[in-house]
């Protein structure tokens, strides 16, 4: 397991190596990628804010409800903060497990959790303004 | 009486123009007390209520939780990490 919040850009092969595994064939790996537009508007950077202490245990929290829900072998997850430009990386996950449908769906519900409850922002800046982003409100 | 220190984050950072703020209060008071008196020094802050969240020692708590001299209280908007808002 590999839980990080870093200003650094992330780092894909430290992921794959960290859950790697002899008895795992299949590794899926997420990237969420900053894109040049939301919501009709032509996007010029995000600016990402954590509070990283508790996104990494927070990290570490659905990382442990994903292993006891599918059965998958490891799980590897990074969020960059500070300014991401356009095509740059923010979120890394990785997601080990014997065979590749078990990888890909746990990488799927486990970026789904992780929008949901883990402590990170991104402030959107585009052409003429600039907005936090606020995702829904859940318990 | 009980110092607590209180992390705002993301569009809470900007409206108190400060990320850490150190506040006392009365034995017995929640985490969502803090919020209103917030609010009585940030009328901007007024009206997030239905929203936020509150981590207490970096853990989710309720808003109604009393605080301890030494705790950590975050104010959590809600979250937006990761890529875009609408790509499920």
């Amino acid at each position: 397991m590999l839980f990080e919040v870093t200003a650094e850009p992330l780092d894909p092969q430290r992921l794959v190596d960290a859950v790697r595994r002899d008895e795992a064939g299949a590794v899926a790996l997420f990237y969420g990628v900053v894109r040049n537009n939301n919501m009709g508007r032509n996007v010029l950077y995000l600016e990402y804010d954590a509070y990283p202490e508790m996104a990494t245990r927070m990290m570490r929290q659905i990382a442990e409800e994903m292993m006891a829900a599918y059965p998958i072998a490891d799980v590897a997850i990074q969020h960059r903060t500070g300014r991401l430009e356009i095509g740059e990386t923010s979120l890394l996950v990785a997601v080990s497990s014997p065979h590749r449908k078990e990888a890909f769906e746990a990488c799927h519900a486990l970026v789904d959790r992780f929008k949901e409850v883990v402590p990170i922002w991104k402030k959107e800046v585009w052409v003429g303004g600039e907005e936090w982003i606020e995702g829904e409100a859940v318990k | 009486m009980a110092k607590v220190k209180v992390r705002l984050f993301a569009r809470l950072g900007d409206l108190a123009g400060t990320r850490e703020i150190e506040v006392e209060l009365g034995e017995g008071l929640t985490a969502v007390d803090v919020y209103r008196l917030l609010c009585e020094r940030y009328p901007a802050m007024a009206g997030l209520n239905g929203s936020l969240m509150y981590a207490l020692n970096a853990e989710y708590v309720d808003a109604e939780t009393p605080l301890h001299d030494g705790d950590e209280l975050a104010l959590i908007p809600p979250v937006s990490g990761g890529c875009g808002v609408d790509d499920r």
